[in-house]
């Protein structure tokens, strides 16, 4: 590292960040191999890499502002109610509802956003479980709209681009999934590598220097949240369109309790620590969905056990831990 | 001859004296280190299945069980504030999170384990059952029970806090740790045995519940969330805050059950969200 | 002694760059600042001493606006900023160091640089283009580390830095925000002595037109580098002037053996 950077210009140095690893390459090209090696298992394939879009919006926030959010399905769930609830209304393009949903959501973040930057630590916690807390009440109670915990019928989505159908081989969930999660990644590695990335990264490292140089905390945090709750909603909106229902499921704490596990495990603030903890939850979860809940539960508690006491950055984390010790040797 | 209302009244502060009971433990420690123990409903639940044990298995008298819930739950929690609590004091508020809530999920897969998913039979002491007629209404012995249970715990809680020089340091330690600090008060020790009391009182009121609302292995998770409402609305570190948040909530949820079943969990999470928006620190809290 | 490091001034007709009138505040009945009148005028090195529990940081925090007065103003260049909160002050050119280094621990030097810089030219608030595009900032950064001899160390992530280094950071951050008045809490506290060279160097190299107020325990410092000394007990000034009538004066020395007792 330090022999590269000798002959690297400051202006170089930052703009070496940007480039894509070898490693990063690899992964993508691999989200691939289910089309061809796993077609039974397209539709697993689909919800894996909706997970991981909600996780990377989830990522925004805790892994780089250092929010944490008890309550974030709240978006996940808004973005897929008003992707199906579009559809149930005449309207089954799946673009433009996407579009329309993640919008939405976006819009809900920015007025939650001002209760959100105005606080911290434990009252913080408190306010994100119970804003979500209360998302989830009211989409139970709005039977009329929601359909309470029976869920949203009658979504029925258009073919993409007036071709491609949703049907039970999955191609098409997996595809749209797969480009929506791509697309977004790609504006989100810009976000991060952006003065903005910057500034979020100051904030996560000290909260109490920002003031200091001059910087307004808030309206980043503002920022920060609006844009991740549109991609949360983003996702929440794919999962409508391409499992064509929406239930009580993708707004509960549950999803909000599983998120925040997902991008824990893989490592928060390291971009892709979301996207390596939604695969090796959801794969780990389908293995195991013959066995009892608790037992689950019981080896999801030992992991974050773990996690906090011996890998405190998640699996990426412990993994770039490693490598630098080994290239110091 | 009072109207029914004074009924829904007393149910509703007898379920929010229980309440305190729990939730007293954690606002405290909030309060003393800022650590978030979210594992402290499992504690609850620990005391609780002590003491069913205790009844149905070794025909325990009821009340006898009472000081051994506590016991019980204060020990696990010296146990785990040795090995893992203590590393994480000066941790982010996400590790905290995470780690109580590593805990509380091993602890609901071991009590599915050990004693079934199912409601664990329960018996009222004949003692304790059957109504008494205060001013034409049928109180609940039991309920009565609680109460008086949970006015001692007051009592001596802050009679404790005031008089007794562990409770000074105590108050030092909320108001100022490193003013504390400063005069020699071993904080962290002071946690310690702040957390111990707090835990096995949430084991107590574990046992004292199962008479109300049942035991399974989800109680970790159910009555945590009313928990975190009634300290962060109350105030972290305040008695006197938990107590009355715990009535708010506790009078809010039954009357809302009698009077407005449709409302249900919305306004209290409504309340709470709103309360902490005005008084980021609880009602009683400080700062 | 020696000579001070500029020639004393006359204080007289030069503009005010920072100004504070009857500035007070009390936590509950404990009073921390009584009653607090400073001028500093522009290009000065004035340095702020006093025993322990003074109340020297309570007042750099009045002054930045961490904390809020209970009465009193603060001016700065003539305007009221006591009502602006912390970012806007330092957008107004006042700037601080910390005591206890506050740095962004996971950042490199001229990543932390970078953001001040950026968040001055009100670029941090861009997301759609990387860092590596703004040129003229990461320059801009680049150079401020130079100056304070951290270019070669500028990719090191800063809690590697040692720590003598990490307060020549403390500084360049606070320097990258182009401030009119800095102020400096004990630059060189806790930095080891073979380091503390560096950071004296780097005090003394800053321009002339910048106006110093220091907060410095070590006297042979205070001496070195201030053409003015207020010293601070319990709250309130306690005297100040030159730095060879504060030397010569038996209150102040009374003051720091604590024959006296005050408050």
């Amino acid at each position: 590292m330090t022999t590269e950077a000798a002959t690297l210009t400051p202006r170089g140095y930052l703009q070496a960040q940007n480039r894509w690893h070898p490693l990063e390459i690899a992964f993508w090209l691999a989200t691939l191999l289910p089309f061809v090696l796993f077609p039974d298992y397209l539709s697993l394939a689909s919800q894996i890499a909706i997970t991981a879009l909600f996780a990377l919006s989830l990522d925004i926030i805790l892994g780089y502002a250092g929010i944490v959010s008890l309550g974030h399905a709240a978006f996940f769930g808004i973005g897929a109610y008003t992707a199906g609830l579009i559809s149930k209304f005449g309207w089954g393009e799946p673009l433009s509802g996407l579009i329309l949903a993640a919008a939405l959501a976006g819009l809900v973040g920015f007025a939650a956003s001002f209760i959100i930057s105005r606080f911290r630590h434990f009252t913080l916690i408190m306010i994100t479980l119970g804003l979500g807390l209360l998302a989830f009440e009211a989409a139970n109670r709005a039977h009329w709209l929601t359909g309470g915990s029976d869920g949203l019928q009658g979504v029925s989505i258009w073919p993409v681009l007036g071709i491609f159908k949703f049907d039970l081989y999955g191609y098409t969930a997996y595809a749209y999934s797969l480009a929506a999660l791509f697309v977004v990644f790609l504006a989100g590695r810009r976000l991060i590598n952006s003065p903005f990335g910057l500034a979020l990264r100051g904030i996560r490292e000290n909260w109490v220097r920002m003031p200091a140089i001059g910087a307004d905390s808030r309206a980043h945090i503002r920022k920060a949240y609006t844009i991740a709750a549109a991609i949360a909603g983003l996702a929440g909106a794919v999962l409508a369109q391409t499992t064509e229902s929406v239930s009580l499921e993708s707004i509960s704490f549950q999803r909000s309790a599983d998120v925040l596990v997902m991008l824990v495990l893989g490592g928060a603030g390291r971009l892709y620590g979301g996207l390596v903890g939604a695969v090796i939850f959801m794969i780990a979860r389908d293995q195991f969905s013959g066995i009892a809940p608790q037992f689950w539960y019981f080896w999801i508690g030992v992991l974050l056990v773990t996690v906090v006491m011996v890998l405190p950055n998640g699996i990426l984390g412990g993994l770039s831990h490693f490598y630098a010790r080994w290239k110091r040797k | 001859m009072l109207p029914p209302v004074f009924g829904v009244l007393f149910d509703g502060i007898a379920y929010g004296m229980l309440l305190f009971v729990l939730s007293v433990g954690l606002s405290v420690t909030l309060g003393l280190m800022n650590f978030v123990n979210l594992a402290h409903c499992a504690f609850a639940m620990l005391g609780g299945y002590v003491s069913i044990t205790l009844v149905n298995d070794f025909h325990w008298p009821f009340l006898a069980t009472l000081p051994l819930a506590f016991l019980a739950a204060a020990l696990v929690s010296v146990v785990l504030e040795r090995t893992l609590y203590r590393r994480l004091y000066r941790a982010s508020d996400l590790d905290q999170v995470l780690l109580t809530i590593g805990l509380a999920f091993i602890s609901v897969a071991v009590a599915a384990y050990v004693f079934g998913t199912t409601q664990q039979p329960v018996e009222t002491p004949a003692l304790l059952r059957g109504t008494v007629g205060v001013f034409g209404l049928d109180l609940g012995k039991y309920r009565l029970f609680l109460v008086g249970v949970a006015l001692v715990v007051t009592m001596l809680l802050v009679g404790g806090l005031e008089y007794t020089r562990f409770g000074a340091q105590v108050r030092a330690a909320v108001d100022n740790q490193r003013m504390a600090r400063g005069l020699g008060i071993d904080v962290d020790r002071t946690f310690a045995s702040t957390f111990a009391l707090g835990s096995g009182l949430a084991g107590l009121g574990g046992a004292l519940a199962v008479e109300i609302v049942g035991l399974d292995p989800n109680f970790a998770f159910t009555y945590l969330v009313y928990v975190l409402i009634i300290v962060s609305v109350g105030g972290l570190g305040s008695i006197t805050g938990s107590f009355a948040a715990a009535i708010l909530i506790g009078v809010s949820d039954v009357a809302g059950k009698y009077y407005a079943p449709e409302l249900g969990a919305f306004l209290i999470y409504l309340v709470m969200v709103v309360v902490l928006m005005w008084r980021p620190a609880g009602l009683f809290g400080r700062r | 002694m020696s000579a001070p490091a500029h020639p004393a001034r006359d204080t007289g007709d030069r503009a005010i760059a920072l100004a504070t009138r009857a500035l007070s505040k009390s936590f509950g009945s404990l009073p921390v600042a009584r009653d607090i009148a400073i001028n500093l005028p522009a290009g000065a090195r004035h340095a702020l001493i006093g025993p322990n529990g003074a109340g020297k940081t309570t007042l750099i925090n009045l002054m930045t606006g961490m904390l809020a007065p209970n009465a009193g103003q603060i001016l700065l260049g003539g305007d009221d900023i006591t009502t602006l909160g912390p970012q806007e002050r330092v957008r107004r050119g006042l700037a601080r160091t910390f005591q206890i280094n506050t740095l962004f621990a996971g950042l490199n030097a001229l990543e932390a640089v970078t953001l001040v810089v950026a968040e001055r030219r009100g670029l941090a608030g861009q997301f759609w283009r990387s860092v590596g595009g703004y040129g003229e900032a990461i320059d801009e950064a680049y150079e401020i580390l130079r100056k304070l001899k951290l270019g070669d160390a500028c990719y090191q992530v800063t809690r590697e830095l040692p720590y003598g280094r990490q307060r020549l950071l403390e500084i360049a951050l606070a320097l990258a925000t182009k401030p009119k008045v800095l102020l400096l809490d004990e630059p060189a506290a806790g930095v080891p002595q073979e380091e503390s060279g560096e950071v004296f160097e780097a005090v003394a190299g800053l321009s002339d037109d910048l106006t110093l107020l220091f907060i410095e325990h070590d006297m042979h410092v205070v001496f070195r580098f201030a053409s003015h000394i207020i010293v601070l007990v319990g709250g309130a000034i306690f005297t100040e002037g030159t730095p060879a009538e504060i030397a010569a004066d038996p209150g102040v020395r009374e003051v720091y053996l604590g024959k006296r007792k005050h408050g």
